[in-house]
């Protein structure tokens, strides 16, 4: 019985470049085209304002001053601090990754603030009841559609409110303490639950992953703890919603999930931020860990603010996910809606260790204007009969540059392992770029591993086909665009699907005319 | 209904409409016949506005309305349809969901509510009847994975369903079996009413049969050069063009 591992690489290009040519020569109403463009890139991001509260900013720049100072602001035990000065040291020695396939602007460390808290005047310990936030920030996360009182919640879902560096309001904690279950800012669980923060901290992603792993363990902010007891299916969905407000800072978010034996979680995450001319830095860590039989689920709207229709400005999402399928027939899945940032490095991977484990990556990545992404996945298989599946499609507009990034890794032991990969790039217009990165590594001659990739574009003939039975152009690539990231979508739960799709529809907005 | 008075159109620069002069009243059908060339296909584009071709002179009007001044949808929402001779496929756009947005998007246009859930739903299923579209494929994406014959009777069905006022049928019959022509005549036909016209485009009699047009036109290099009753396509069934060709030199 000797399977040797499967190789199809199917690129199917389903370009009409031919009519495109024809179309290019005559442009009656391309002033006018352009015009509508820049319109709708400016007013189209509609979560750019900024909030104004008093925060509380510490000097720009990063030493280990600045390190500790974090550490003591957040009122952290001593192993904190070490956890962050080892990681600091390790940064200090180590230089910035280049191999993306990003035009990145230098990003100068010493220009960031490293802590922005804009709950001052509040309790350390979080406030102890709505009327202890500022109005102001209230009525943010009421216009991001976020409602801190828990009455106006989304139905079933508990959230923690994060603007720049401080976790500002988590909801429904009691009612889900009362099933053991922990929800609470990674810096609350760092004063509460020391224990296990410290078991499984830096146990998925070490400081020294890579550069901005070890920056984010440097000085991390906040972010959500998530803790699932033993045979407990958590029975909300629990939501991050992550804000950037203040001005040259950077935010550098720390989550960690821990799902033990049979447990179950669905988790999601959303972010934005302002629109400023210079580049904001969003360097995270999330970290899960899914014991025996039990179940994550990850989703991430990712809608930060992606730059001007000329590329000034947005928000440098750079960012380490990793989940650890540590028991046996443990599963865990990511599912991702990139529409936002101006440049991301994302990978959310999985490392299959235990026996049956599956994990999936659902990704769709939208660029536009002069966004750029690099961002993919990565399945480790050490665990025996491990089945991993990577859907990513990958859609680019305008100037912009998108890239699919994978890599499939099967151990010698991990017998009977299984990996497909699918990776589709939709293009919108001529001047952007699509690109695809499959790297495979497998060292086990049971496994078989899938890879399936196809390029197509929005052709004009199915424009005008939808023209013809009377639906606008926008109102058509929406469609499209929707059908083709249909298969993603559906991963997410109901409320952000609709949401969703509509962000998907907006983003794209003005791209075909 | 439809006044095309010297058109004068082009696709990348090479003109292909020469001086078309054409009247359509309503209820009437004209068929349009002519050799490879002739220009048929770049009327019809013409008509309903694709922007690959260019018009360089000439007037349409539609209702009384200046046509070439509409956008696409636009003249869709005025009552102007185009069975494809190549209908598109658009992987991941479910029939459903297309027609609703085009029927939405016709009823914006007209200032009214959009379309209920349940009456749309009711709608698709007495429309698809029509051409005995089978539930199925009115659930798949538009066209994808469609045989020709189906790929038509869908534009036959979206035809049912957006009740246009004047119908332009781009060889419709083209790759059509016996069985799936008459099909597609026979549903053409029920969607018939006092105020609709239609201009159908084809090479063959055997369609002609079943529509029973009411003038017949003979356009060669990108003009009108001849017109007359439905004999004329039975002519040209039986001779070609070429004594046209010899009539006109």
């Amino acid at each position: 019985m000797l399977h040797s591992s499967l190789w199809i690489y199917k690129n199917r290009m389903n370009n009409r470049e031919e009519r495109q040519n024809n179309t290019n020569g005559k442009k009656p109403n391309s002033d006018k085209k352009n015009k509508f463009v820049r319109e709708v890139a400016e007013k189209k991001y509609e979560y750019g304002f900024t909030t104004d509260v008093q925060t509380e900013i510490i000097d720009k720049g990063l030493n280990e001053e600045v390190v500790r100072l974090i550490s003591a602001k957040k009122e952290e035990p001593e192993w904190m601090l070490e956890f962050r000065l080892k990681a600091f040291r390790y940064w200090l020695t180590q230089e910035q990754p280049d191999w993306a396939h990003l035009k990145m602007p230098e990003i100068d460390y010493q220009a960031i603030s490293y802590y922005a808290d804009p709950t001052k005047g509040m309790k350390k310990d979080g406030p102890k009841s709505l009327d202890e936030i500022d109005p102001e920030l209230m009525k943010t996360f009421d216009k991001l559609g976020i409602p801190l009182e828990e009455r106006l919640a989304l139905s079933g879902t508990a959230v923690d409110a994060v603007m720049d560096s401080v976790s500002v309001k988590t909801t429904f904690k009691e009612k889900l303490s009362e099933r053991g279950i922990i929800f609470c800012s990674i810096s609350e669980a760092v004063r509460e639950y020391p224990d296990l923060v410290r078991r499984y901290l830096g146990s998925v992603v070490p400081y020294r992953d890579n550069y901005f792993a070890a920056l984010n363990s440097a000085v991390f902010s906040d972010g959500s703890f998530v803790y699932i007891p033993k045979g407990v299916r958590c029975p909300m969905e629990l939501s991050t919603y992550f804000r950037i407000n203040a001005r040259n800072t950077g935010q550098f978010e720390r989550t960690l999930i821990v799902c033990d034996d049979g447990g179950y979680v669905s988790y999601l995450e959303g972010c934005t931020a302002p629109m400023r001319d210079e580049n904001q830095l969003h360097a995270a860590i999330v970290e899960i860990v899914v014991n025996e039989n039990a179940e994550v689920k990850y989703s991430t709207v990712q809608n930060w603010y992606p730059g001007d229709a000329e590329g000034k400005g947005g928000v440098l999402n750079l960012v380490t996910k990793r989940g650890h399928l540590r028991g046996a027939n443990s599963k865990l899945s990511w599912t991702q809606v990139e529409t936002g940032s101006a440049i991301t490095w994302k990978y959310p991977s999985c490392v299959l260790s235990g026996d049956n484990s599956q994990a999936e990556f659902y990704s769709v990545a939208v660029t536009n204007n002069y966004q750029q992404a690099d961002t993919g996945t990565k399945m480790i298989h050490l665990g025996r009969n491990t089945k991993s599946t990577i859907i990513s499609k990958g859609i680019s507009a305008g100037k912009s540059q998108n890239s699919y990034r994978g890599l499939v890794r099967v151990a010698p032991n991990a017998d009977g392992a299984r990996n497909y990969s699918s990776c589709d790039s939709l293009l919108l217009g001529s001047e952007c770029g699509a690109h695809t990165f499959p790297y495979m590594d497998v060292h086990n001659d049971t496994a078989i591993v899938e890879h399936e990739a196809t390029t197509s574009k929005i052709s004009e003939e199915q424009l005008f086909y939808c023209n013809q039975r009377g639906i606008p152009t926008e109102e058509a690539v929406g469609l499209i665009v929707n059908g083709y990231a249909k298969e993603v979508i559906n991963k997410l739960p109901m409320e952000f699907a609709v949401e969703a799709q509509k962000l998907l529809s907006v983003s794209l907005e003005g791209t075909v005319g | 209904m439809l006044e095309i008075r010297d058109l004068y159109a082009s696709i990348n620069g090479k003109e292909i409409l020469k001086g078309i002069n054409l009247t359509v009243n309503p209820g009437e059908i004209h068929a349009l016949m002519g050799q490879n060339g002739a220009g048929k296909s770049t009327l019809s584009n013409v008509l309903v506005g694709n922007p690959a071709y260019e018009v360089t002179s000439g007037t349409v009007m539609f209702n009384g309305k200046n046509l070439l001044e509409m956008s696409p949808e636009d003249r869709a929402h005025e009552g102007l349809f185009l069975s494809f001779q190549h209908p598109v496929e658009i992987p991941g756009v479910s029939m459903v969901n297309f027609m609703r947005a085009a029927i939405n998007a016709k009823r914006k246009y007209h200032q009214q509510e959009p379309m209920s859930a349940a009456d749309f739903l009711k709608m698709m299923r007495e429309k698809r009847k029509v051409v005995e579209l089978d539930s199925k494929l009115a659930n798949r994406s538009v066209n994808e994975g469609f045989s020709g014959g189906e790929k038509k009777r869908n534009e036959i069905f979206q035809m049912a369903m957006l009740e246009p006022t004047l119908s332009i049928l781009d060889e419709t019959d083209s790759g059509l079996d016996v069985d799936a022509l008459r099909i597609v005549a026979e549903g053409f036909n029920k969607l018939r009413t006092p105020e609709t016209s239609a201009l159908v485009i084809t090479h063959y009699q055997r369609l002609l049969d079943y529509l029973k047009p009411d003038v017949v036109h003979v356009l060669m290099n990108g003009r009108i050069v001849k017109t007359g009753g439905p004999e004329l396509a039975m002519e040209i069934e039986n001779k070609g063009f070429d004594w046209i060709k010899e009539e006109i030199d």
